[in-house]
């Protein structure tokens, strides 16, 4: 046999690298939804806007980002393809018609707003606008019920968690995406979000209570898990990042809302990653011991990611320091 | 209702087929963007920021649907490949995951600057932005082959039983990623890009070209246009010889390690030795007309060729037949027609290149009514081309998704449906149709408008302080 040498004999330095590459593609995953949910955030306040400069001002706003935002769901992807095949494999075809419901909304959210700035004439706009309302509505809902379905090893599509769930993570979105907006907009149009970001943040607190009912009163499995310390840990992580957030919202500290913002959608992944644990495919009680990948690639998985990810964080870094403070309708190319 | 089978591949060849062409157009647009750029910040001539500017604007149409349409093609693996993806998981994961974090993320990061940020960042971090999406996208292409290469020929390997199922597990990194079929393929793709976008620049500029000399219609930024089709042309002329180098020493590759793919290109049944090398054929009878060299056929050969061609200039060489290897077998009359029609474009972008060097030799380059024909009537046929070639190369290896270790129909996912893979396979052709169709109208809406008027530039290019008409900032 040729051999992978010194990769072949066992994890990186003893490390226990299936749990970290359990961590890391929730990690990956909360990225995603952190970036590109304030991007559908801002998909959804497009629908509360009327003044079709405001609505430039809100494309302007995610104009240079969320191309980049998006690549954490492609990166989740492969992440996952590549510390978990079978759970790729077996995750994707199970939920398959929600995965292809999930890539349409993603098409058209993320198609519309290039198609929008690309005619000025109000019917184009009108449906464009349409489209872009309907693509970041959809996208977070169809995630939030991937999520559920996953969490609680459902098979169909449409059951009470992946419903509530959904809505859940629309309304993360909206709260991202005023905290986001509020940083990047100014005058009459960032002051009014003030009000839309109270709002999204009652609607989600009321939305994950829910959640947490329903898993404690209908799903045996996770009973347990719920009150573990680290998910109750989470829990109050949450209650605390949502004060902050609703004070820091309505003192104008946009910074402090932004952070809160990114804290609330980590805690709620890893909620869900907590209540997962030791499973990583509930439906089929998959373990993440079970399911990590052999140890040649984990290992170069490993070093790639370990070298990868810091980059990445730098390439962000230049991007949004490059476009940081509010951002004006004329500026391209 | 479709086989999930049937559905699935039909589905992936349709997702594909639309999707490639838009990475060949940000691959093949990122050399020249970086040069534009480079030339834009040294001379501060007007052409070349009207050049960046336009050609910057198809890059970012094309980089937005090629992202929608791109991930679509990763979780297709897992959606309706997923043993295939269980099984190769230990090798085919790993480039793909790569592909995101090493390549996309660098694109997509610095596109955002590119795009946006000409107001905001100096010109060295431009610079480096113009260069760190050009590296991007070529890196994407990187991984995405390294990983097609290993299915095409597997190494680096073993075959292992995981609950009762047969799996493929890495041992030799180094041999199953740098593939000697991956330097093929590499080199073939890129060139093929960098080709594809020239014929695109040459078509586009004689189109102008042609509209104001030979039809006398004033255009504005003629000059513009006049350097398009310079740029695509000096492209052309230094590609198009490459592609059908390589192509030669690709497709002899392709004898040694996928004589089955070989075969099927040539529509070759029984082995043989001095085979000629078909560039028509045609059964005699219509029962025969998915065999292109079925018994009776009307053919014109070059006696010996395809030997030649196979074995690197022996004409009495011996090519192993399709009979040779067990069913099923890949679609011959795809693959044989796919692969001539290839290789005849290949051909005819080298007379274009001639044509195009010898009239700009003289001096006669705007003038050449025909070459302007020509090349018009050339603007879309590289991607084709490079369609035509992906057809050969995927639907040649078949019936393998690995070759010689597992068939496309074992790869399926076992729990799909007939009903849900034939639904999304329509959703999606009419989804990924629509794209297309709308990207065209958006690239022919911005060629219409055209590049920015030399006159305008200094004026909206870099404007005063951002206006603040609202209010105060924070």
């Amino acid at each position: 046999m040729t051999d992978g040498g010194w990769l072949a004999n066992g994890p990186l330095f003893d490390l226990p690298l299936a749990d970290i590459w359990f961590g890391l593609v929730f990690f990956i995953f909360a990225m995603f939804l952190f970036l590109d949910g304030f991007d559908f955030g801002v998909g959804l306040l497009f629908a509360t806007r009327e003044d079709s400069h405001e609505r430039e001002q809100l494309l302007a706003a995610i104009g240079p980002f969320w191309d980049g935002n998006e690549v954490w769901l492609v990166v989740f992807g492969g992440a996952l393809f590549a510390a978990f095949p079978a759970v790729y494999g077996n995750l994707f075809s199970r939920h398959y018609l929600l995965m292809f419901a999930i890539l349409g909304a993603l098409i058209i959210r993320g198609l519309a707003p290039e198609m929008y700035e690309q005619r000025h004439d109000e019917n184009w706009q009108r449906w464009w606008g349409r489209a872009f309302i309907v693509g970041s509505v959809t996208a977070p809902f169809f995630l939030g019920m991937f999520t559920a379905n996953w969490l609680v090893g459902a098979t169909t599509i449409i059951t009470l968690p992946s419903l509530v769930v959904g809505l859940t993570v629309v309304a993360l979105t909206v709260v991202d995406g005023v905290a986001f907006l509020r940083l990047k907009t100014r005058g009459e149009l960032r002051a009014d979000l003030q009000t839309d970001g109270h709002r999204a943040l009652g609607a989600y607190l009321v939305l994950v209570v829910l959640t947490l009912a329903y898993i404690a009163v209908a799903v045996p499995d996770l009973r347990s898990a719920l009150v573990s310390p680290l998910v109750v840990a989470l829990i109050v992580l949450t209650l605390i990042l949502a004060g902050v957030y609703a004070v820091a919202t309505s003192r104008d500290r946009y910074y402090v809302a932004f952070v809160a913002a990114a804290g609330l959608v980590f805690s709620l992944v890893s909620i869900v990653a907590g209540l997962m644990y030791p499973t990583i495919d509930p439906a089929v009680g998959l373990t993440v011991d079970a399911a990590i990948v052999s140890t040649v690639p984990l290992n170069l998985m490993s070093i790639g990611a370990g070298l990868l990810l810091p980059l990445i964080f730098i390439y962000f870094g230049v991007l949004y320091s490059a476009f940081s403070g509010p951002i004006d309708v004329e500026e391209s190319y | 209702m479709l086989e999930p089978v049937a559905a699935s591949r039909l589905q992936f060849a349709v997702t594909t087929i639309v999707h490639i062409i838009f990475p060949v157009m940000s691959m093949g647009l990122a050399p020249f963007l970086i040069y534009f750029t480079w030339k834009d910040i040294r001379t501060g001539k007007p052409i070349y920021e009207q050049l960046r500017r336009f050609w910057t604007k198809i890059f970012a149409i094309s980089f937005v649907v090629g992202t929608v349409t791109g991930i679509v093609l990763e979780f297709e693996f897992g959606t309706n490949f997923a043993v295939f993806s269980t099984a190769a998981g230990d090798l085919f994961g790993g480039p793909l995951a790569l592909e995101g974090m090493m390549a996309f993320m660098l694109e997509a990061t610095f596109l955002g600057i590119f795009v946006f940020g000409r107001q905001r960042v100096g010109n060295v971090l431009y610079m480096i932005s113009a260069v760190a999406v050009g590296i991007g996208t070529w890196l994407s292409a990187v991984w995405i082959l390294v990983a097609n290469s290993w299915m095409q020929t597997p190494r680096g390997y073993e075959l292992v039983s995981e609950n009762g199922q047969q799996v493929v597990m890495l041992v030799d990194p180094l041999a199953a990623y740098l593939n000697p079929r991956f330097i093929w393929m590499y080199v073939h793709m890129q060139n093929a890009a960098v080709e594809s976008v020239a014929l695109v620049l040459a078509g586009l500029g004689a189109y102008f070209v042609f509209r104001h000399h030979i039809w006398g219609y004033p255009i504005e930024n003629v000059e513009f246009w006049e350097t398009t089709l310079k740029f695509g042309l000096i492209a052309l002329i230094i590609t198009a010889p490459l592609q059908v180098l390589h192509g030669d020493l690709y497709a002899r590759h392709v004898f040694e390690t996928q004589p089955q793919k070989f075969a099927a290109m040539e529509a070759i049944w029984e082995t043989e030795s001095y085979v000629p090398e078909y560039i028509i054929a045609f059964p005699t009878s219509m029962e025969d007309l998915l065999d292109p060299r079925a018994k009776d056929i009307f053919g014109i050969g070059i006696p010996g060729g395809a030997s030649w061609l196979a074995s690197g200039g022996d004409p009495q060489a011996t090519i192993r037949g399709l009979e040779e290897f067990e069913g099923p077998q890949p679609p011959v009359a795809l693959v044989f027609w796919s692969f001539r029609a290839m290789v005849g474009l290949g051909f005819w972008f080298i007379l274009l290149a001639v044509w195009g060097g010898y009239r700009w030799v003289r001096g006669q380059l705007l003038e050449d009514d025909l070459l302007h024909l020509a090349l018009m009537a050339s603007t879309p046929l590289g991607i084709f081309a490079v369609h035509l070639g992906w057809v050969v190369t995927e639907v040649g290896r078949q019936p393998w998704i690995i070759q010689d270790i597992m068939k496309t129909s074992a790869g399926v996912s076992s729990d799909l449906t007939g009903t849900e893979a034939t639904v999304t396979l329509a959703g999606f052709t009419v989804v990924y149709l629509a794209l297309l169709v709308l990207y065209l109208y958006v690239v022919a809406r911005i060629v219409r408008s055209g590049p920015p008027a030399p006159a305008d530039l200094t004026v909206t290019e870099r404007p005063e302080t951002p206006t603040d008409e609202v209010g105060a900032d924070d």
